[in-house]
């Protein structure tokens, strides 16, 4: 993608490490987003004692909580295999944090028809219920940019791409995947706490 | 970290004429920032001229609101029937005006040139840190500019409820035409507006942290730097919160949850929404609302800087100053919010909270304002078109900032908001400032842009008419605002009380469309001198900054040989005892023997033996160690 042919060592060093720095700012505009939806809950919610989410979250969650720590971890694995040039486990880890993403993904869907079974629906007057679909839905759609960033990954190691490359790829692709991870247990702790 | 290993062979880093460049990667999807910078400049310029003839259309309205103009008909058809403007175009006027100029023009054309154009070239840097996220970064703001300029094509028109989109008129289709398609249009168009600018923030925040030549720390950068790289800060933290708010707000519209929605009756019919409040969505849209000014502002005073100290053959006077009142007006910009909505019922405590708040930040501005005019202070002034703009912004910062105090005072803004005192203020403080700031910038580098001089001539008359005429326009709406006119009403002569200021409003409406003419000279003035233009030496204005080191002739990676080494501050203007009126930052000390002092050294004692060797060989003060 970038024309680095041109460019010294170090330039090629420093073009990676701005990227990467990228990658951390674009993490922190993500965040903000989040952080709006969550002030925007907390103002909302205390507007009046008939506001509040009401409701019991589905266990769901709890499962799904565990299949995205799971994948992270693994994630690492993956990671770490790459960096010892063991490409074997890293495809095998890469397809495996892709599978419980999808896994993820699914179980969230799921918790929506827990909810809804429930009565509880995103078109609703009480708009502290519709703003957990607001926060799992807008992690999710983030969950689909990981998902990419992952194939690509197992792309680019399936093809093989260069070494360095590839590692920097896993690198970037673990530290998202990581981020999405903690941004979901946070979105979770925060629904709890408000439950 | 091992991450960092190297694939590409790092042997041919002279070989820079390789590349078959072809039409489409060179001019279309580019992902050379000096070309992006241009692309930017070029789509900002197209919005402002339609954004400023969306202003004629309706300043005509308000200077004539009983006379028909058939030729209105000819080009707005059924939104000008017998000639006349019909209210809810008016309505949709002046939103697509006040989005188009704060968004398109003043905040992608402005940050978006000049980030592009100067990030890499003052920091010496080959390019940004991802050239294909710059890319996409201006396809993003290209698609949301169509996007705009095409609601303007749709059957029940573009949105009309203001800039700053406030529910419930946003948020019920069916309460009046623009808020039908031309409002979804209106909130797609945004949605990749915002993509672009993080896009693009994240890159130019990245590429100054990163990518700074040797010798370049944070205190040598130059001033348009530093108000580039605040200005992208407050962008991403404040733009997602304008997602969030988006988000929310189309789901209310197409989907019918009630986030801000609550008890409303539209056209005779109950609509079921209930329990939402209009009230989080201006706290959540003023989270980046209030934010945007200093994203138009910032960069403009960036500009300035660098203008009138090159162009007053003077160091800036307080750079640390001029740094630090950047960071104050970054900090500040996110607790100030509130002051657009004293008027809401809000606390008055909390108002009060946010008085000060908002009245503190006229001490960094004064700096600012100060700080200019003390570097016009005796200096050795050229005027040349980009140092009248320069001059402008300030003299317009200053007579807009002044009224800053009166609106964000809570007991005074309470009868002064929603008035045209209000459109007087940011109009000549945030409006006219930033695009003299845009304007200084395009007349300055233009001959690293292209290659070309612009024609001094036409850049005067260019900046006479526009500087006098925006006065005209936006000086008498302060009257109009205090004695109570209403901002965004259709006509003037429905109520008896406007009667009187029926003149005042020829008077700006001929001012405008005079300040309107004037672009033409502009618009000559640039495209022409794209061919026609005198060609440009390497340093026209003797500058001191890296850009002016690079080759008059664009090339891939902006240096042919090794990127120049930064040795000194980019504003050794004038120094007593160098043969020239300026030291640029590559030229080492040991080269300006005879002008060097003491501080320069910052304490390198090496240095300061040599220094003083050489003070004793020709009879200099020797320094104090």
């Amino acid at each position: 993608m970038e024309r680095t042919e041109d460019y010294t060592t170090e330039e090629v060093m420093q073009s990676r490490k701005a990227r990467k720095f990228n990658l951390w700012l674009g993490m922190i505009g993500m965040f903000m987003m989040f952080a709006a939806l969550s002030s925007g809950f907390i103002v909302y919610t205390a507007s009046g004692v008939d506001k509040g989410i009401k409701t019991i979250l589905p266990n769901t969650f709890i499962y799904s909580t565990i299949v995205i720590v799971a994948s992270s971890l693994i994630l690492h694995l993956g990671y770490r295999a790459t960096k010892l040039e063991q490409f074997g486990k890293q495809k095998l880890y890469l397809l495996l944090t892709i599978v419980l993403g999808v896994v993820f993904f699914v179980l969230q869907l799921d918790a929506w028809s827990v909810l809804t079974e429930r009565g509880v629906y995103f078109v609703n007057n009480n708009a502290s219920q519709s703003f957990i679909y607001v926060f799992t839905g807008m992690h999710l759609a983030h969950i689909i940019a990981g998902l990419i960033v992952l194939v690509r990954c197992l792309w680019g190691a399936l093809k093989p791409i260069p070494y360095p490359d590839n590692l920097f790829r896993m690198n970037l692709a673990a530290i998202f995947w990581h981020f999405l991870d903690l941004l979901w247990i946070y979105i979770y702790v925060f629904l709890l706490l408000n439950q | 970290m091992s991450s960092t290993v190297i694939s590409h062979g790092a042997a041919h880093h002279d070989a820079h004429d390789h590349h078959q460049e072809t039409f489409l990667t060179k001019y279309v999807f580019s992902q050379d920032h000096k070309m992006i910078a241009k692309q930017f400049l070029i789509t900002g310029i197209v919005m402002a001229v339609f954004a400023m003839m969306l202003s004629i259309l309706f300043r005509i309205q308000l200077a004539w609101p009983d006379t028909d103009f058939p030729i209105l008909e000819v080009f707005l058809g059924k939104w000008a029937e017998g000639g006349r403007i019909k209210p809810d175009f008016f309505l949709s006027l002046v939103t697509i005006h006040g989005t188009m100029m704060v968004f398109f023009v003043l905040t992608a054309g402005l940050s978006g040139t000049f980030s592009n154009l100067l990030i890499p070239y003052q920091l010496g840097a080959r390019d940004m840190a991802s050239p294909f996220m710059n890319m996409l970064s201006y396809w993003f703001f290209l698609t949301a500019c169509v996007i705009m300029t095409a609601s303007f094509f749709v059957e029940s028109g573009p949105a009309a409820a203001g800039w700053t989109i406030y529910p419930p008129l946003s948020s019920v289709p069916t309460s009046i035409a623009g808020s039908g398609l031309g409002m979804t249009l209106w909130l797609i168009s945004m949605a990749l507006f915002i993509i672009s600018q993080v896009l693009g923030g994240v890159n130019y925040i990245s590429t100054i942290l990163n990518m700074r030549t040797k010798g370049m720390d944070l205190w040598k950068m130059p001033l348009t730097i530093w108000s580039f790289f605040l200005t992208a800060i407050v962008g991403l933290l404040s733009f997602p919160v304008l997602v969030s708010a988006v988000v929310l707000l189309f789901f209310d519209r197409s989907v019918g949850t009630s986030f801000y929605l609550s008890d409303l009756v539209v056209q005779g019919e109950i609509l079921p929404n209930e329990g939402g409040s209009p009230i989080l969505f201006q706290h959540l849209f003023w989270f980046l609302g209030h934010p945007e000014v200093y994203i138009v502002v910032m960069p403009a005073m960036g500009l300035t800087s660098e203008i009138i100290s090159t162009n007053s053959r003077k160091p800036i006077f307080g750079y640390h100053a001029m740094v630090y009142s950047l960071v104050g007006i970054t900090v500040l910009s996110f607790i100030v919010w509130g002051h657009h909505m004293f008027v809401t019922g809000m606390n008055p405590f909390l108002g009060g909270v946010f008085m000060i708040t908002t009245l503190i930040i006229a001490v960094p501005s004064a700096v600012k304002a100060f700080n200019y005019t003390a570097t016009l202070w005796r200096g050795n002034i050229r005027f040349t078109p980009a140092m009248m703009f320069a001059i402008g912004m300030v003299s317009f910062f200053v007579s807009g900032g002044v009224t800053g105090l009166y609106v964000g005072n809570a007991a005074l803004d309470i009868n002064l908001h929603d008035t045209y005192f209000v459109v007087a203020h940011f109009h000549l403080v945030m409006g006219s400032a930033s695009i003299f700031g845009m304007l200084a910038g395009v007349y300055h580098w233009y001959p690293k842009m292209f290659g070309r001089m612009m024609d001094t001539k036409l850049g005067y008359l260019h900046f006479w008419i526009t500087f006098i005429c925006a006065y005209l326009v936006f000086f008498p709406m302060h009257f109009m605002g205090i004695d109570g006119v209403p901002r965004r009403y259709y006509t003037f002569t429905a109520f008896p009380f406007m009667d009187k200021w029926f003149s005042v409003n020829l008077l700006i409406t001929w001012a405008a469309i005079v300040a309107a003419l004037a672009q033409v000279a502009f618009l000559w003035n640039f495209f022409a001198s794209i061919w026609k233009g005198k060609k440009a030496t390497q340093n026209p204005w003797a500058a001191n900054t890296l850009e002016w080191t690079t080759p008059v002739e664009h090339i891939h990676g902006n240096w042919p040989g090794e990127i120049p080494t930064v040795y000194r501050w980019p504003y050794d203007y004038s120094k007593p005892g160098h043969d020239t009126d300026f030291i640029p930052q590559h030229i080492p000390y040991s080269e300006t023997m005879s002008s060097n002092l003491p501080h320069d050294f910052e304490g390198n004692e090496e240095a300061i033996r040599i220094q003083n060797e050489w003070n004793k060989a020709n009879n200099r003060e020797v320094i104090e160690g």
